[in-house]
């Protein structure tokens, strides 16, 4: 079985978001991008997978700009066997993303995707269950674990007061949640070798998408400064003002 | 979420000629690896006086063993001194020069198996030194001299296919724990001429080692190695007999590179942990980076810092290129170690008396000035060595 995990180039989560002064973005320039934290843990699993027998290759897929080929490097120092970029400059929507993975996937026919829950820039959470409409497929969101059977998937997902067990014929989409796995290190020797794997390269076009965004930025803001808390003598007042000034109680 | 450092080369990725997404992808595995592996225990292991040895089989895992030795005994070909200056300056982080001098000690102690070694004894050797499992040391000073190479007075005498090992070494990194020490002896006349590099199992019968404790480099191991009338198979014997000088000199260039990284780096950690407390401490009124006397300070010493790191790269990349700017190589390191110098002061009168308190980087950092300024060739001995090669 092949498995393919897309993944996105994003803001590293360590670095402080500083919003551009014209409010129609996010300041890039010489920040440090990354792979998506849900991304790598989806290509954790896929690779995990494939140590276990379950999964015969494990195919990454980014869609974005020439340096979006540094992230499926990433993923391919981690373990996974080969790369497809599809390049573009251009913004491309969740609704874009699926459409292009959707060619992927008729072109790859793998038995199982597993895509990151959301990605950290956008917040998202849409590319998983629309490629999942678009296919046909069924799908499990948020997993925190996935046990392969035959011709099947278990995945369990974290839901409130619980865990969820669903179980779905594959093929099949799942998207990832925090607590499915720990990535591993892409160690120096992988990232050397890394360097050797095939990667494609593609362009929207050669899937027939028409990428254009469908939704439109206004404004970009930091959300609101914090003010500073006050402290209060005793209980008494405490309750007084949870009461009068908060107005929660 | 706190201030973005100012000057994180991993978060912030300024243009630069020298290093490629594979260079960036190694230093943010180091990072990780440190933050989990080492940051922690650094200070429990200082106080210690040593690290776990587990250290070394996990850093072999993550590729910083290996870099540069050849594959067929594990190492990891295709890398440059760029990896090894990241490596450093990831490492560094951590806020200890004496881990890294004895975690990499092998830096120093393999090269010249694996330069000039015979296959028999690389393939003896190295594979067990590359996975982290054997500990590997160089062994050159002697409480005679250190810089002096070519007066050396350990001995070894050819006795059968043996060699007799006599004399003593100080100042070993490693030297307690070394499974491997590659020995510089005298088995020819005077000078120069007449010295050979020896590899020395730890384990030979007439060794006998002691600790020694310093001002800094708390949990690295330092020791003085005794010699008598140690039994060493000729075939232990690194390159030619009496060729052994340039077996030592050739390792130089890096291992300066290697020590102008560590010290800039320190310099940047202290500057960091500055900045840090300037912004959230709170005097007179104001944070003291709002004091104009404490911003002044923080530019002066990133400045500095910015300077070294510029020669630092320009040289190792000269050096790639196959250049031997070997002048200029000793000026960087006194570059880069009076930069840690200053920082260290400047980043201590930042933070005052926490700054004095154990605990603190900076404090570290203060006390791993001097070995810095001292081993790999002392500043002094860079002068002479520059001034000689600049034909004054």
């Amino acid at each position: 079985m092949k498995v393919l995990v897309p993944v996105k180039r994003v803001v590293d989560y360590n670095v402080k978001i500083r919003v551009k002064a014209d409010n129609t973005g996010v300041d890039l320039a010489n920040v440090k991008m990354s792979m998506n934290p849900f991304d790598e843990i989806s290509v954790e699993e896929a690779i995990r997978l494939k140590e276990a027998g379950k999964a015969t290759e494990v195919v990454v897929v980014s869609i974005g700009p020439a340096q979006a080929a540094e992230t499926i490097r990433t993923a391919l120092a981690m373990g996974a066997d080969r790369g497809i970029l599809i390049k573009t400059d251009e913004e491309v929507q969740p609704l874009a993303v699926a459409k292009l993975l959707k060619g992927v996937v008729d072109e790859e026919q793998p038995g199982l995707v597993i895509v990151g829950k959301q990605a950290i820039d956008d917040d998202s959470n849409q590319t998983g269950q629309m490629l999942s409409a678009l296919l046909g497929w069924g799908q499990a969101t948020f997993a925190s674990k996935v046990v392969i059977g035959d011709g099947s998937a278990e995945v369990t997902r974290e839901v409130d007061g619980g865990l969820e067990t669903l179980s779905l014929k594959l093929p099949a989409i799942v998207t990832s949640d925090l607590r499915l796995n720990e990535p591993r290190y892409a160690s120096l020797p992988n990232i050397m070798k890394a360097k050797k794997k095939p990667l494609a390269e593609k362009a929207p076009a050669d899937y027939g998408v028409d990428i254009a965004p469908r939704l439109k930025t206004l404004k970009v803001e930091e959300p609101p400064k914090r003010s500073a808390g006050i402290k209060v003598p005793d209980v008494a007042t405490l309750v007084e003002k949870l009461k009068t000034e908060a107005g929660v109680l | 979420m706190t201030e973005m450092p100012v000057f994180d080369p991993l978060l912030r990725e300024v243009p630069s000629p020298y290093y490629t997404p594979a260079h960036r992808e190694f230093r943010a595995t180091i990072r990780r690896w440190v933050d989990e592996h080492v940051a922690p225990f650094v200070e429990q292991w200082d106080e210690a006086g040593t690290f776990p040895r587990e250290l070394y089989g996990k850093a072999a895992e993550i590729g910083l063993i290996g870099m540069g030795f050849p594959e067929e005994y594990g190492g990891i070909e295709g890398t440059d001194l760029f990896h090894m200056i990241v490596a450093t300056e990831e490492l560094a982080r951590a806020g200890s020069g004496g881990l890294i001098a004895s975690l990499m000690s092998h830096s120093i102690g393999a090269p010249p198996i694996a330069a000039l070694g015979s296959d028999e004894l690389k393939a003896r050797v190295l594979p067990g030194i590359l996975s982290g499992e054997k500990i590997s040391a160089l062994a050159i000073t002697e409480p005679s001299g250190g810089s002096d190479v070519a007066n050396l007075r350990t001995t070894a005498r050819l006795d059968g296919d043996h060699y007799v090992v006599d004399g003593e070494k100080v100042f070993i990194t490693s030297g307690i724990r070394a499974d491997y020490v590659t020995t510089a002896v005298r088995t020819g006349g005077k000078g120069f001429g007449g010295i050979s590099l020896l590899l020395i199992e730890t384990d030979r019968p007439g060794i006998t080692r002691t600790p020694l404790k310093k001002m800094g480099w708390w949990m690295s191991d330092t020791a003085a190695i005794h010699f008598d009338g140690v039994r060493v198979p000729a075939a232990n014997l690194v390159g030619p007999e009496n060729a052994g000088f340039l077996g030592i000199v050739r390792n130089f260039n890096g291992e300066r590179i290697g020590l102008a990284a560590g010290a800039n780096a320190f310099a940047r950690v202290a500057l960091e942990e500055a900045i840090d407390w300037a912004r959230q401490r709170q005097t007179f009124g104001k944070r003291l980076a709002d004091h104009q006397v404490i911003r002044h300070k923080i530019v002066d010493m990133a400045q500095r810092i910015q300077a070294t790191q510029c020669m630092l790269e320009n040289l190792a990349w000269r050096v790639e290129q196959g250049d031997a700017p070997i002048a200029e190589i000793c000026m960087l390191k006194n570059q880069a170690t009076l930069t840690m110098e200053f920082c260290a002061r400047e980043a201590m009168q930042i933070l005052g008396g926490a700054g004095y308190m154990r605990g603190v980087k900076t404090e570290r950092i203060y006390r791993e000035v001097r070995v810095n300024a001292i081993g790999g060739g002392s500043e002094e001995i860079m002068r002479d060595l520059a001034a000689r090669q600049l034909g004054l």
